[in-house]
C-alpha cells in the first residue's frame, strides 16, 4: 500500500455541546482531522451500545463519543449514563479483541471546538497507528473451514 | 419408509448437549399423543435412522423438523442443509441452533485455544505423545476421516434459511407442547402457521416480567457472583448486585431461575426489535449503576464508575452466554495487534 490509511472514526456528539464545539471549530476555522464522521445525537446517553457495535461491526475503525461535561448535561444526567456504559462496554470490547484506543469518550462543552479538534487529532493517529480494523472481512470473514490437521502442534506448544 | 399417511417427524442434534432431547420428553405422557399422530422418520437418539436413510428421503418429505444443536464443525453443516432440502418445516430448537448458546461461547477464543485446552493443557489431560485429532489420518486399512472443525460456531440460519425458531435452554415442556399442538393443528386440520421466521414457543414481553421477585428502585454499587453472596430470598437479584439478564431476555420460561435463587442467563434471547441482547443488558446494568452524580469532579467520577464496572467479571461470557453466534461481533478478534486486546484471557 502506497497511500497512508486513513481512519473511519464515527462520531456520536451530543446536540447541545459537542455538536457545537464542532460547529464551533467550523466557525473558529480550526484545522483538525477530517476522519472523523459526526452523528448528531440528542444526549450521549442516547448512544445505545448496539450503535457503537454495529459502527465497528460495519467499517469503522474507531468510535468516539462526546458529550457535555458531567453537570453540563442538558438532560442532567444523561453524560452520567454514558460514562457508566462506557466504561462497561470498554470492559466488554477489550474481550473481543477491540484495543482501547479505538472506543473512546470525550468532554467538549459549545465553548471548546478546540477541544474537540485536539482530541479528534489525537484519536486519528492512535487509530492510524493501530492499522485498519476491518471487522467484517479480518473477523467475521475469518469462519471459513478450519481443519484438524492445519493446527500445529508445535504452535499450541508455545501458546499454552 | 413407512407410508401410513402420519406426518413425518424429524429431530437432530448438532452441536448441543442432549437437554434438547430431554425436554421433549419432558412434555410427559403427551410424548404417546407425538407419537401416536406422527410417524418418526428420523431422531438419531430415541430411534435406529442412519444418515443415509435421510439421504435417500425425497425432498420435503419430513414435516416437521427439530434441528438442535448448533453449527460446530462440517458434519453439523452437511446435515443442516440436508435436513433443510428434505424438511417442509425446519425449526431451530433450542438456544444452541438458535443463538449459538454454549457452545457458540468458545466464539471467545480461538480454534486453536480450544483444541489445544481440549487435548493438550487441561490439568486431567494425558496426552504424552501430544496427539490432535486430524482431519485425514492414513492407516493400513485406508484413510479415515473427522469433520472440520471450524473457527466459528454459527447459529442454524447462518447456514440454511429457518422457518421458526423455539428459544431456550431447554425450552420448557409446555412450550413445546403448545408449538407441536400448533403445527398438528395445521398439518391435520389446515389451521395457519404462524409467518415464516416467527420465535414461536415464547413471550413477548422480558422475564422480569413474569418474575415474582419484588422490585423496587436499583441502586447497585458492586457486582456478586452467584456464589459470593447469600441472596435475600424474595428480593430481585439484580437489586442485590446479581447480574440477572431479566431486562434484557425474552419472558415464555415463567422466570423459573430467579424463583430460586439464580440470576436469569438470557438463555430466551433478546426481546423483539434487538438484534445484541448483550448490548441490551450492558444498558440496563448502566442504568441501574448507583454511583457517580452529576456535581462531582470528573476524575473522581471516572475512577469511581470506572471501580464499579471492573466488578462485573467477564461481561462478554455473562452478557452473550446464549447469543455469542447472533451477535453483531460474532466472535472475538484474534489477529489483534495489541497486547491488551485480551481474548479469552
Amino acid at each position: 500500500m502506497s497511500e497512508e490509511f486513513e481512519p473511519v472514526i464515527v462520531g456520536f456528539l451530543c446536540n447541545w455541546c459537542s455538536y457545537r464545539a464542532a460547529d464551533l471549530a467550523g466557525t473558529s476555522r480550526i484545522h483538525y482531522a477530517t476522519n472523523m464522521r459526526p452523528i448528531r445525537v440528542m444526549c450521549s446517553g442516547r448512544v445505545d451500545p448496539q450503535f457503537v457495535l454495529k459502527a465497528l461491526r460495519e467499517g469503522a475503525d474507531g468510535v468516539m463519543i462526546a458529550g457535555c461535561h458531567p453537570g453540563e448535561c442538558h438532560y442532567v444526567e444523561g453524560n452520567i449514563k454514558t460514562l457508566r456504559r462506557y466504561h462497561l462496554l470498554k470492559n466488554l470490547l477489550r474481550q473481543w479483541g477491540i484495543e482501547d484506543e479505538r472506543f473512546q469518550l470525550v468532554w467538549a462543552s459549545a465553548s471548546e471546538g478546540n477541544v474537540l479538534a485536539e482530541a479528534v487529532n489525537r484519536m486519528t493517529e492512535q487509530v492510524r497507528a493501530l492499522g485498519p480494523l476491518n471487522w467484517k472481512e479480518s473477523v467475521i470473514g475469518f469462519d471459513g473451514r478450519g481443519t484438524f490437521s492445519k493446527v500445529e502442534s508445535a504452535s499450541l506448544v508455545e501458546e499454552g | 419408509m413407512a407410508n401410513n399417511g402420519k406426518p413425518k417427524f424429524g429431530m437432530y442434534w448438532a452441536s448441543s448437549c442432549g437437554g434438547c432431547e430431554i425436554a421433549v420428553l419432558n412434555i410427559g405422557d403427551k410424548i404417546l399423543d407425538v407419537d401416536a399422530i406422527f410417524d418418526i422418520a428420523f431422531w438419531p437418539v430415541a430411534a435406529d435412522f442412519k444418515y443415509e436413510d435421510v439421504r435417500n428421503y425425497p425432498d420435503g418429505y419430513i414435516d416437521l423438523c427439530l434441528f438442535n444443536g448448533a453449527i460446530r464443525n462440517s458434519e453439523n453443516e452437511e446435515m443442516a442443509h440436508l435436513l433443510r432440502q428434505k424438511s417442509k418445516v425446519l425449526v431451530a430448537f433450542g438456544s444452541c441452533a438458535y443463538e449459538g448458546c454454549i457452545p457458540a461461547l468458545s466464539n471467545l477464543t480461538t480454534r486453536e485455544k480450544t483444541l489445544s485446552t481440549v487435548y493438550l493443557d487441561n490439568q486431567t489431560i494425558d496426552n504424552p505423545e501430544r496427539t490432535l485429532p486430524k482431519e485425514v489420518t492414513t492407516v493400513a486399512e485406508g484413510e479415515l476421516t473427522l469433520p472440520s472443525f471450524y473457527h466459528t460456531v454459527k447459529a442454524l440460519d447462518q447456514v440454511v434459511p429457518v422457518d421458526y425458531y423455539i428459544p431456550g435452554c431447554p425450552p420448557e415442556p409446555e412450550q413445546i407442547w403448545a408449538v407441536l399442538e400448533v403445527v398438528v393443528n395445521a398439518l391435520l386440520h389446515g389451521a395457519d402457521l404462524p409467518p415464516t421466521g416467527s420465535i414461536v414457543g415464547a413471550g413477548k414481553v422480558a422475564v422480569c416480567e413474569e418474575c415474582i421477585l419484588e422490585k423496587n428502585v436499583k441502586k447497585i454499587t458492586q457486582f456478586y457472583r452467584p456464589y459470593e453472596i447469600n441472596p435475600q430470598p424474595g428480593l430481585c437479584l439484580l437489586e442485590q448486585g446479581i447480574v440477572c439478564l431479566g431486562p434484557a431476555t425474552r419472558s415464555g420460561c415463567g422466570a423459573l431461575c430467579p424463583q430460586v435463587g439464580m440470576p436469569c442467563r438470557g438463555c430466551y434471547g433478546p426481546l423483539d426489535g434487538v438484534e445484541d441482547q448483550g448490548a441490551k443488558m450492558l444498558s440496563a446494568i448502566a442504568s441501574v449503576v448507583d454511583v457517580g452524580k452529576p456535581g462531582d469532579d470528573e476524575h473522581q467520577l471516572d475512577d469511581e464508575i470506572k471501580s464499579v464496572m471492573d466488578t462485573l467479571v467477564d461481561p462478554a461470557g455473562t452478557f452473550y452466554r446464549f447469543s455469542m453466534a447472533h451477535s453483531m461481533l460474532r466472535r472475538v478478534r484474534a489477529n489483534g495487534n495489541s497486547k491488551k486486546a485480551g481474548g479469552d484471557e
